[in-house]
């Protein structure tokens, strides 16, 4: 006698499987989010958040880390943002289809797939050594950038494509040039898009250790230039983790990178809904 | 005149992307395939890894990068296709609006806090339920499957969405219940896309350098068991880098030449995939 399970009890087998196994996904999620900020949320007081590091983070705050976290992700998406959406603008604007394209696409899909601490020794070797910029956020900027570029090109090209074709065909017929068209109408009608593709550059940057851990070293200064070394957030949790300097202050800081994330998300969520509702 | 100058400075900047990347293949390579034929094939596909005495064998080390992206897929496929199924054929608009970002929310985790996750957690449960050191393939695999699941599971998603409606609708005129539909019908005409998203979370799992350092343990030693502790490729780069001179600091670069190799392999073949259609 053999057995056969039949289409419907199949069906609710399947069903209940992938529910739980759906659920058990979004359990961990949750779990992780809700263990550092039970663990951490205690720790951030106004001095842990203003005050110097003091000891190697036994004592004091975290403000160096929370500046240079600032300093080095305003510097990446500065350099990044023009030549992303840039790119974005020259890719679905100028090219149609072709060799061009394919070849501007494939470096931005590879570029996209390299981990990041091939990022880190690039950065090292190339604008640490080579460049002669030192540790520092100068490098350590210049790194995220190029890390976070594939992001910015990728989201903006799809804010581009995203704007009706009867918005340049209006601004054509009342003589409007290319240029004129693309940075009056274009733009204008792709930021939230492109906001979104930004944003979310800025959550990457923010949470990366390992590209920058190489390039802007890890120093507890309170950073005075560009060409000062200092240690982001991501990169003083993980140095208070691994070495157990102290793991209140290690609980603290994956705090504020936790909040900072959710934040993040939550922003770029907001703007690409709005886009959507607008476009599709 | 405008429009023309604008065109050439829009083509020099689109070019910025391959650039970069031209860029990083030239100096990881220039810094690291010099020494692989200094040490001789021998010599690099070896066990022995002293490369401040002249030993530069990283076939430990690449086994053990198999081994936790192995492990990593063996726990990110399942759930990853399990939440891609769900969401796009067993769910209402509703929970899909809801659940997407959410997933896409454990993307935005920095992999230190994964890892750190897995240093008070992950580790401390290992050792006590299965014995041993904690900091082993189990670990690291348990907590890149988590990292990767994301990639897996937006990559298929889209891929299930982009299946024509008509062919659900033949399904079930049929009299096909939706598994049935799912498994004879969606997953074969969706295949392409799923296995470019799980190429793509291979290539996560196996460039993944902080959390995997955090948990793996990092003895230099092909493991014996997925109980033992084990170093990846990435994490001798990240371990070694702050420190490294010379020949020594040439090897790490030849571990990333390796690894470079690995990556831009697994991202053409994912293209070619998903460029087929």
């Amino acid at each position: 006698m053999t057995f056969r399970i039949g289409p419907r009890t199949s069906q609710i087998i399947a069903y209940i499987t992938l529910l739980v196994m759906t659920a058990i996904t979004v359990i961990v999620l949750f779990f992780i989010i809700f263990y550092i900020l039970k663990n951490g949320i205690g720790q951030l007081t106004l001095e842990f958040l203003t005050d110097r590091t003091r000891d190697m983070g036994r004592e004091g705050g975290i403000l160096p880390s929370i500046l240079g976290t600032l300093f080095i992700t305003i510097f990446a998406i500065l350099i990044a943002t023009p030549l992303g959406v840039g790119s974005a603008v020259y890719l679905v604007e100028y090219t149609k289809g072709g060799f061009i394209r394919r070849i501007i696409s494939f470096g931005a899909d590879c570029l996209a797939g390299v981990p990041s601490i091939i990022f880190g020794l690039f950065g090292f070797i190339f604008f640490v050594i080579t460049m002669n910029l030192g540790w520092s956020i100068l490098s350590g900027g210049l790194t995220l950038a190029v890390m976070i570029l594939p992001t910015i090109i990728r989201t903006s090209e799809e804010a581009i494509k995203a704007v009706p074709y009867t918005y340049r065909e209006i601004s054509y017929s009342l003589g409007g040039g290319k240029l004129d068209t693309i940075v009056r109408v274009v733009l204008p009608s792709a930021l939230p898009g492109i906001l979104t593709g930004v944003i979310l550059g800025i959550g990457r940057a923010v949470g990366e250790t390992a590209a920058v851990i190489f390039t802007a070293g890890s120093s507890l200064g309170l950073p005075t230039s560009i060409f000062s070394s200092t240690r982001t957030l991501a990169v003083h949790f993980y140095i208070l983790a691994r070495e157990g300097i102290s793991m209140p202050k290690a609980y603290g800081t994956a705090a504020v990178l936790i909040i900072i994330i959710l934040a993040i998300n939550f922003i770029a969520y907001r703007l690409m809904h709005r886009f959507i509702a607008r476009y599709y | 005149m405008k429009d023309k100058i604008a065109e050439k400075l829009l083509l020099f900047i689109a070019f910025s992307a391959i650039l970069s990347l031209s860029l990083i293949t030239f100096f990881i390579f220039q810094q690291g395939i010099p020494l692989i034929f200094k040490a001789g094939l021998g010599n690099f596909f070896s066990l022995r890894w002293a490369p401040t005495r002249g030993g530069f064998g990283i076939l430990s080390m690449v086994v053990g990068s198999l081994m936790v992206t192995i492990g990593a897929l063996a726990v990110g496929i399942p759930f990853g296709l399990a939440g891609a199924i769900f969401l796009a054929e067993f769910s209402s608009s509703t929970i899909q609006k809801t659940l997407k970002p959410v997933i896409e929310l454990l993307a935005g985790i920095p992999s230190v806090v994964f890892g750190f996750i897995g240093i008070v957690i992950l580790v401390p449960f290992i050792r006590e339920i299965f014995g041993g050191p904690g900091f082993s393939v189990l670990a690291a695999s348990i907590i890149l499957g988590i990292m990767i699941l994301p990639t897996i599971v937006s990559i298929s998603y889209d891929a299930l969405l982009a299946v024509p409606k008509t062919y659900r609708e033949g399904s079930y005129a049929l009299g096909a219940t939706k598994w049935q539909t799912v498994v004879m019908v969606l997953l074969p005409a969706a295949r392409s896309g799923i296995v470019a998203g799980i190429i793509l979370g291979m290539g996560r799992a196996i460039g993944e350098t902080m959390a995997v350092i955090m948990i793996a343990g990092n003895a230099l030693k092909i493991p014996g068991s997925i109980l033992d502790s084990v170093r990846t490729l990435t994490s001798t780069i990240a371990l070694e880098l702050g420190y490294a001179a010379g020949d020594h600091r040439a090897a790490l670069f030849a571990c990333g030449s390796i690894l470079f190799l690995i990556i831009i392999f697994l991202n053409i073949i994912a293209t070619r995939i998903t460029n087929r259609k």
